[in-house]
């Protein structure tokens, strides 16, 4: 293994790849719409996400409008309800996430971080953005087709999801189908590419145990979706030939509306193994990246080198690998042999001692750190309080015979929102805010965005935490309402009258966000090329923002890792990942 | 120096919350109390590191918070300190894990003495069946369920024809003895789940699931659904009473075998006419309604409906509440009929109203004539609740309000407008549809909240009233079979 520490001896080798030739567009077209820079392509991934999420956290304030004051709009019918559930759900984790950290994130740092010029194949690049923004459109489209979106919970488990009763049972679940195998081969091209690109196209001596965590995040990350993703490909087929052609992969013999259905011998828990086997992953398909992100951004605003850099590397492949092995934990009660819970609640309990260490070394990053209380650095607190929350309330729902009692309540809720949902979007955040900077060259507005995370912050915990009482009281999720049971307190409403007030003041808190984002990219103060004063490539760049092929007429070359903070007997407290041994200062990398 | 507060005020805040605030799990009434303690014991372990690491970080926050003269320790790792603490999270990760995957092997493994229930799930009602004395359930098969078989039982298997059938969705489990719920769907997946046996479980169309517990508190339960199942799915609701030896054995004496529903119903028509002269006083002598009696037609109107209604006007679950003032007129009539057999005879008698030679045939066509009959008096406007119909009225009573007999949901296309705006207004003001044992009621109740005032009800019967152009093709396609 390489010595991962500040090392006067380290050896960096000749470059092995000759220069990668770069597509030069020569079109305001090839420039800005179809372009091949992966910088381009990350915010137009980014944009495109955010856009569509922006339909999601709408659709979260229809459930919330209806949970706290039931039967008040006219316009939130059952249908209608179970409709903005579904789609809320599958935006989020899919088209948000999945693709911000993954298409935005992955494309923006990740040539950037391991000191390449571009992907390695940047027209593949730019296709896999185009197939990814027609899912959008096929899934956008599914809310102005007859009948409507599909409502069939974002597990869209058959055989309800294809069956009269449901909603959007004609053409809603179709489209979603559709979009759901579009979005997998966009994102196939797109994370073969940034798989290759890690590991071909790292700059000299950029090892992999030199590479920043949010590399590593990503690249783990990445490898899990094109293992995970199949998985929920076929199922998205093999569903679409059981309503298409009448198959029955996933239809046992049935009845529908009165009569015999013309399925016999399929089986409904065959989808939710094949559904759960891309499920887990993707949990972590999310997490992993911000796992990574906001180690550095731990590391960089504490002005403090991430504490067990190894074990944070070997923490993440091993939570990579072990998350294919725990996808049961979501069918404990699904009828499921009973005795796969024993293996299942096993492996999903010892996943929880890397994810612990990964939080220790976080807070030991900051102990004995020098800790500037910035917007990057607060986002990642909030980060740690969300994800501990969350982590805990996984031991409940990852131990069988705990969860049984909390399963399909609104516990659950609270708890994949606290840690995949919140906590994620926390680091978000910050990670947009860190390297805003470098992405415009300017400063966003320091209000506002002290401001959006407040906000964000407190109202977060505020929506989420209460929402696990009423789980424990044993309020079941996705129902419209819950009048007319005899074991709820009256006060249970006004649980959720609270929760839905602070769900809309953090929602309308993101708009606080996005006019800052914009608005700061065209007004803002001047930004330096590195502000943060941190380590790695990306801030090292000639130009800022960086330009087409991001460095200068000669690639970085990298002499030690990228957490050389407060060196003992250097003078700066940093010292930047492309300056060499013997020299300790950042001007003698130029 | 703010967020190392605000911090602290929401961990602290957290604690606080959690036992001062009055919302917690429902009393237990079943033997998996086992399931509370390790609950307790997850609740204690994550509680103590929650508060600790947080804390934690609330100091390093203050204590090394930037300062002009301030450096940070360069240490990238320990290995010492980082063994100590996966052992340590490795202890306290074993701690809950063994005693849960304990309580894990008493729930896969029902004990031998348990006796077995079979819950059918569908959309969006429950039944049961009970072992007869044979002490076995016979076979069943999707394809023999039909509206006289709806549990699907096999009328040829001998083991089938003494098992006890619940159609209605209110079940009693004797105290003290452990049950094994076997689940069964035959449409999409359910989930039965009593929030004070804290156990739960799917039910899968095409297997069998299980769960096992062993009441042990007197009490009425609420049963739901906590598996998304369609638009229905919040207003699934059924009921489980846990009775004393006596009460319950008193109910059971009270249920049918599968037998006893199968056998030729021994209708006496003379006999139901005579019951119908006390009837027609008010809802006519050819059943066509009075509206100044606030009686509806009753010609055409579903027939396993009617039976149900009469037996909850004479059990008080209709017709009960003070301000129901016509329903109290009804409840008494409804006494008058002495048995199952008087109801039967009555209500057979009404199906020859609607111009039926032999009520035993298809009901649909009475339907069609009380559609042909029905003259529409309703102001509402029909465009404005179409959308509402088709989503969520129309996917119990059908498209064309036709009626589904598998959710047990009456045809609404040739019923009255006056008569269904004043109903939906009940079961929206919750004057019909609360009483504990009415749980359809509940359901239609639930899902009446949805039209917020009264003109949304008046849309909404305009539309229904439309709805008899449509039905003649569902008329003549059940004729045909």
């Amino acid at each position: 293994m390489e010595h991962i520490a500040h090392d006067e001896t380290s050896f960096v080798r000749p470059a092995e790849v000759g220069e990668m030739e770069l597509y030069h567009a020569k079109t305001w077209l090839g420039k800005y719409v179809f372009s091949q820079d992966a910088k381009t392509i990350a915010i137009q991934y980014a944009a495109t996400a955010i856009a569509i999420g922006m339909v999601a956290l709408v659709l979260s304030w229809v459930m919330r409008l209806q949970l706290a004051w039931p039967n008040t709009f006219t316009f939130i019918d059952p249908a209608y309800y179970l409709q903005a559930v579904t789609m809320h759900g599958m935006i989020m984790v899919v088209y948000l996430l999945t693709a911000l950290f993954l298409g935005g994130f992955g494309n923006y740092l990740i040539p950037l971080m391991v000191g390449a010029r571009d992907m390695v194949f940047p027209w593949l690049n730019m296709i896999s953005f185009w197939v990814y923004f027609t899912a959008v459109v096929l899934l956008a489209a599914s809310f102005f087709v007859g009948g409507g979106s599909t409502g069939a919970g974002w597990t869209l488990y058959p055989p309800q999801a294809i069956l009269p009763g449901t909603p959007g049972s004609e053409a809603g679940i179709l489209l979603m189908l559709a979009s759901l195998a579009v979005f997998i081969i966009g994102f196939t091209m797109g994370g073969l590419n940034y798989v290759v690109t890690i590991l071909q196209a790292r700059t000299r001596g950029m090892t992999l145990m030199r590479m920043p965590l949010t590399v590593w995040g990503i690249f783990v990350a990445t490898v899990l979706a094109l293992f995970a993703f199949p998985a929920l490909f076929v199922s998205a087929i093999m569903m679409s030939l059981d309503v298409l052609l009448g198959t029955s992969f996933f239809m046992p013999a049935i009845m529908t509306m009165g009569n015999e259905a013309d399925h016999v011998g399929g089986n409904p828990l065959l989808f939710q193994h094949l559904f759960w086997f891309f499920g887990h992953p993707e949990v972590y398909i999310v997490a992993l990246p911000a796992f990574g992100i906001v180690s550095d951004l731990i590391s960089i605003h504490a002005r403090k080198n991430i504490f067990g850099y190894r074990m944070m590397v070997w923490a993440i492949v091993i939570i990579g690998a072990l998350s294919f092995v725990v996808w049961a934990h979501h069918m404990y009660v699904s009828g499921m042999n009973p005795y796969f819970g024993f293996f299942f609640a096993t492996t999903t309990l010892i996943i929880a001692v890397p994810t612990a260490l990964k939080v220790y070394n976080w807070v030991l990053t900051l102990w004995q750190g020098n800790i500037h209380l910035t917007i990057p650095m607060l986002f990642s607190i909030a980060f740690l309080l969300f994800f501990i929350n969350g982590g805990m309330t996984g031991l409940f729902l990852g131990n069988a015979s705990v969860s049984m009692p909390l399963s399909d309540t609104l516990f659950v809720v609270a708890h994949f929102h606290m840690v995949m949902a919140v906590a994620p979007v926390m680091v978000v955040c910050g990670a947009i805010y860190h390297w805003y900077p470098k992405i415009t060259g300017r400063w966003y507005h320091e209000g506002m965005a002290r401001f959006h995370f407040w906000v964000t912050f407190v109202g977060s915990y505020l929506v989420f935490l209460p929402m696990h009482y009423l789980g424990i009281m044993g309020v079941p999720r996705r129902y419209f309402e819950i009048t007319g049971t005899s074991f709820l307190p009256d006060s249970a409403q006004s649980v959720n009258a609270s929760i839905t007030i602070a769900a809309l003041v953090v929602g309308f808190a993101q708009l606080v966000f996005l006019y800052n984002l914009i608005f700061s990219a065209m007004k803002g103060k001047k930004a330096p090329g590195n502000p943060w004063n941190a380590t790695s490539l990306e801030w090292q760049t000639e130009h800022t923002p960086p330009q087409h092929g991001n460095f200068g007429k000669e690639l970085p070359c990298v002499y030690r890792w990228a957490y050389d903070f407060s060196v003992p007997g250097v003078e700066e407290d940093f010292i930047p990942q492309n300056v060499p041994p013997r020299s300790t200062t950042p001007e003698a990398a130029s | 120096m703010l967020i190392a507060i605000i911090l602290l005020v929401l961990v602290l805040g957290t604690v606080a919350f959690h036992f001062l605030s009055p919302w917690y799990f429902t009393p237990i009434a079943s033997n998996w109390s086992s399931m509370d303690d390790t609950i307790t014991l997850t609740f204690v372990v994550t509680g103590l590191g929650f508060v600790l690491v947080n804390v934690f970080i609330a100091y390093c926050l203050i204590k090394f918070r930037h300062k002009p003269d301030r450096r940070a320790e360069y240490e990238p790792e320990s290995i010492k300190m980082e063994t100590w603490l996966t052992i340590g999270t490795t202890v306290a990760i074993s701690a809950m894990l063994a005693p849960g995957l304990l309580v894990w092997a008493d729930v896969v493994t029902p004990p031998d003495d348990a006796v077995e229930i079979e819950v059918l799930a569908r959309q969006w009602n429950w039944s049961y069946r009970l072992p007869g004395e044979d002490g076995q359930l016979g076979a069943v098969a999707v394809s023999h369920t039909s509206s006289d078989n709806p549990l699907g039982i096999d009328p040829s298997d001998p083991l089938g024809q003494d098992d006890i059938v619940i159609y209605d969705p209110v079940l009693h489990l004797k105290k003290d003895e452990a049950v094994t719920f076997l689940l069964r769907s035959t449409d999409v997946l359910h989930n039965f789940t009593v929030p004070q046996f804290r156990v739960k479980m799917d039910f899968v169309p095409g297997q069998v699931s299980y769960i096992w517990a062993e009441p042990n508190e007197v009490g009425s339960y609420d049963l739901l659904c906590e598996e998304l199942c369609g638009v229905g799915h919040y207003a699934m609701r059924g009921r489980v009473i846990v009775d004393s030896e006596e009460s319950y054995a008193a109910w059971l004496a009270d249920q049918p075998t599968f037998a006893e529903t199968q056998g030729e119903l021994n209708t006496n028509l003379l006999a139901g006419e005579s019951s119908y002269a006390v009837c027609s006083s008010c809802h006519g002598v050819n059943g066509e309604g009075n509206k100044a009696m606030h009686a509806p037609g009753l010609a055409g109107m579903d027939a396993e409906y009617m039976r149900r209604q009469l037996r909850h006007f004479k059990r008080g679950v209709r017709g009960a509440d003070e301000s129901d003032t016509w329903g109290r007129t009804m409840a008494p009539m409804a006494m008058m009929l002495a048995d199952a057999s008087a109801i039967n005879n009555v209500v057979s008698y009404i199906g020859t109203l609607s111009g039926q030679d032999d009520f035993n045939d298809d009901a649909s066509y009475g339907l069609s004539q009380a559609v042909a009959r029905y003259e529409p008096s309703a102001s509402g406007d029909p465009t404005k609740s179409a959308a509402l119909y088709e989503s969520t009225c129309g996917e119990c009573h059908g498209a064309s309000g036709e009626g589904v007999w598998t959710v047990n949901a009456p045809a609404l296309a040739g019923l009255e407008d006056w008569y269904l705006a004043e109903q939906i207004k009940k079961f929206r003001d919750g004057v019909r549809g609360r009483h504990a044992d009415d749980l359809y009621g509940l359901q239609m109740g639930l899902v009446s909240n949805t039209m917020t005032d009264d003109q949304a009800i008046e849309d909404m019967v305009a539309y229904i009233s439309t709805l008899g152009e449509n039905l003649e093709a569902p008329v003549k396609l059940a004729q045909q079979r």
